[in-house]
């Protein structure tokens, strides 16, 4: 079975529809959200109805800080950030909000894990950059395989017993298998704002048996998203960094 | 993991143990058959079996995996062919052809060998290691015991448990602090943890020559990680110091492969491969008329850089690949240097200079009836020579005693086919030739360029005068 899964959408209508018409087209039959489902761009509220309408029909959705942020009174973000979330509030409805909120911060199925940021703190939200923090969320769980978001760059960290972590730079589009006498820690990039200099949109495939991944990078109309952004009067940097993918 | 007891006659997932080839301390080799036997002849076929006892090797283990993952993405005559596979964590098999042949453990026997063998062998790993590395893949191991060559000449690389593919996580890079290789052959960066970089291949490759070409091995036979540091400061012994018959021209190629560091030595096998098949093409260097090694002086200040050598980042094997291509140019000089020439020139000399990695090759056909009785110009004189150096004169200046630049004449009753031909056999990543405008007759009677651009095994620019 084919699994999409999506984080750091972060309300870029463009580069999630662009994304999930992509991963439809390559066989796709379930889907992950990986939180983070708003903030940043300026189509929150057709993102939500998406995600809500992929859940009623089994999918997963989880919590990112984003999405938690749209509750709370002092956010921990910067001022960009928050300015974006302050917005968002005033698009979404109740129950939008509702869901958002009440999303799960980790789900497991089977030997994978998926989560937002990290496997050692959900709700801190601590990055996984360095093979430290790679190793410490691996050594929190005892999946297989986690799949995370959060950092908006892919990377691939695997690890044998007794040995420190290593890491991939996953190819655009290839399909890496996932030895089963590793652990894996698959961090994804984001659908809709990626920092890795690549501007296309990223979203993962997994297959189950063999376990494979591919870090699929799909172009979408970045123009129009950037467009938007600028139109709902958010601030400008957030427009412009879509088309550095930086 | 199960474990088996592994006799003649049993079957294992629907293939029948025939009798054992080989066993090692990685594990063992069996000839099998299928259980049910194909509607179709098929090729002999093989099994491998990793040993799997308490305390072996961990990184023997991680060695087979990485070749259970790396085998079924390979394909073409230089590798194994891969028929199946069984589950790693429950019962770890490979079944691949069984490659029938001369194994290189026999020419190393035999050494020293007569040069010209050496160079001709030379020439058909270099073919199947450019082979490998065009697939992304570098084998890290290149060793006489894992190179076969077949009846009908094609080199075949075997083994792939220490070796790396670009778009596949490396297991292995993390796996140990010994450097993994095997001592006698192993490059230089991958003994201080380099496992990216395709010209470690190279590297081998010119040890296996010089072991061929004298008897002798380069740098002994070290098993500690000191002793095979050696080489990062210790130069070999010239082969022409071992082999009285060794041409200065092998002796060059033979140690630009065995250079210290990377960036000076060939960039492609496909480089080493067209070197050893146009000798006449090599420019011969101080490294290839010495006949001792480096003074005290050069050793001690080596010696005292290695002392921080260390491991470098690398651009993946595919992008190194692109970035060191061999460009073809053909070009139609029957006609003397005329303004297609002329714009031809224009845009060979771009590919080159693009890339300080780039190889040129100047080519031209001598077109020559079915019956090559006719091989005298006018005057008398040879048509080859003449159109030698007609061919020199037009790449002058673009060449200018550049060694990246060769200079080749085809005889050939069909242009298009020899050009084509040509550049399947040296690998030749880009071809660049003209196109005449067009006119009834060449309509009619094909031309060159589109027969070229439609059979060629590569990126193919044609070249037109504007207007």
């Amino acid at each position: 079975m084919l699994t999409a899964v999506f984080a750091d959408i972060h309300a870029n209508r463009e580069a999630f529809a662009a994304s999930l018409a992509d991963a439809r087209r390559r066989g796709a039959a379930q889907f992950v959200f990986l939180g983070d489902l708003v903030g940043y761009g300026a189509d929150p509220d057709w993102v939500c109805d998406q995600v809500m309408e992929a859940c009623a029909q089994g999918a997963i959705a989880l919590r990112g800080n984003h999405d938690a942020a749209i509750a709370e009174t002092a956010p921990d973000m910067n001022t960009d950030a928050l300015r974006a979330i302050v917005w968002t509030r005033t698009r979404l409805d109740a129950a939008q909000s509702a869901f958002l909120t009440g999303l799960p911060l980790e789900v497991d199925r089977g030997d994978t894990l998926f989560v937002h940021a990290n496997a050692w703190a959900p709700e801190g939200w601590g990055y996984v950059r360095s093979p430290a923090d790679a190793e410490r969320s691996l050594r929190s769980t005892s999946h297989r395989l986690t799949l995370c978001g959060h950092t908006h760059v892919p990377a691939l960290w695997h690890m044998a017993p007794l040995r420190p972590p290593g890491r991939h730079e996953p190819t655009a589009n290839a399909m890496i298998p996932l030895a089963t006498t590793r652990r894996w820690l698959a961090v994804l990039g984001a659908v809709g704002q990626p920092r890795d200099g690549n501007p296309a949109a990223c979203y993962g495939l997994l297959r189950d048996s063999p376990a494979e991944l591919t870090y699929v990078r799909v172009p979408y109309d970045v123009d129009t998203a950037a467009r938007k952004i600028l139109a709902a009067g958010l601030p400008e940097g957030l427009a412009a960094r879509l088309a550095k993918g930086r | 993991m199960a474990r088996l007891d592994y006799a003649e006659g049993h079957v294992v997932e629907g293939f029948r143990l025939l009798r054992r080839l080989h066993k090692g301390g990685m594990g063992s080799l069996w000839e099998v058959e299928r259980e049910i036997p194909p509607a179709l002849p098929e090729t002999r076929l093989a099994m491998k079996i990793p040993s799997l006892a308490e305390g072996e090797d961990v990184s023997a283990i991680v060695g087979f995996e990485v070749e259970q993952l790396i085998l079924p993405r390979l394909s073409g005559p230089h590798v194994p062919r891969f028929y199946a596979a069984g589950d790693f964590s429950r019962l770890p098999f490979l079944v691949m052809e069984l490659v029938e042949g001369r194994g290189l453990v026999a020419d190393v026997e035999a050494a020293p060998l007569p040069f010209a063998a050496v160079a001709d062998t030379g020439a058909r790993i270099a073919r199947a290691l450019q082979d490998l590395h065009r697939q992304k893949v570098l084998h890290l191991d290149l060793k006489p015991a894992n190179v076969m060559i077949r009846a009908d000449g094609t080199a075949v690389l075997l083994d792939f448990g220490l070796s790396r593919h670009d778009e596949i996580p490396d297991l292995l890079a993390e796996e140990s602090d010994v450097p993994m290789g095997t001592g006698a052959y192993i490059a230089p960066e991958q003994i201080v943890g380099d496992r990216n970089d395709p010209r470690s291949d190279i590297f081998a490759l010119g040890v296996m020559l010089y072991q061929f070409l004298t008897g002798e091995l380069p740098f002994g036979s070290p098993h500690g990680r000191s002793g095979m540091l050696k080489r990062l400061w210790r130069d070999p012994v010239p082969p022409r110091r071992l082999a009285k018959d060794c041409p200065p021209w092998l002796q060059e190629i033979i140690l630009r492969c065995l250079e210290i560091d990377p960036e000076k030595r060939y960039a492609t096998p496909a480089q080493v491969a067209f070197a050893l098949q146009h000798p006449d093409q090599v420019t011969v260097t101080d490294r290839g008329l010495r006949m001792s090694q480096d003074g005290f002086g050069v050793t001690v200040r080596r010696w005292l850089r290695t002392r921080n050598v260390q491991k470098r980042l690398r651009p993946a094997v595919s992008e190194h690949m692109t970035s060191a291509p061999i460009v073809m140019a053909a070009v139609d000089l029957a006609n003397g240097v005329d303004p297609l020439a002329e714009t031809l020139r224009l845009h060979a000399r771009r590919a080159l200079e693009a890339n300080p990695d780039a190889r040129l090759a100047c080519v031209t056909v001598l077109k020559t009836a079915i019956l090559a009785v006719e091989n005298q110009s006018p005057d008398g004189g040879n048509a080859y020579v003449q159109r030698l150096v007609e061919l020199k004169d037009w790449a002058r200046p673009i060449a200018k005693g550049d060694e990246r630049v060769s200079y080749h004449v085809l005889e050939a009753v069909d242009p298009a086919d020899a050009l084509v031909e040509y550049a399947r056999h040296n690998h030749v990543d880009h071809i660049v030739l003209g196109a005449r405008a067009s006119s009834a007759l060449r309509r009619y009677l094909g031309s060159v360029s589109a027969q070229v651009v439609a059979e060629a095994p590569c990126t193919v620019t044609v070249v037109r005068v504007s207007g």
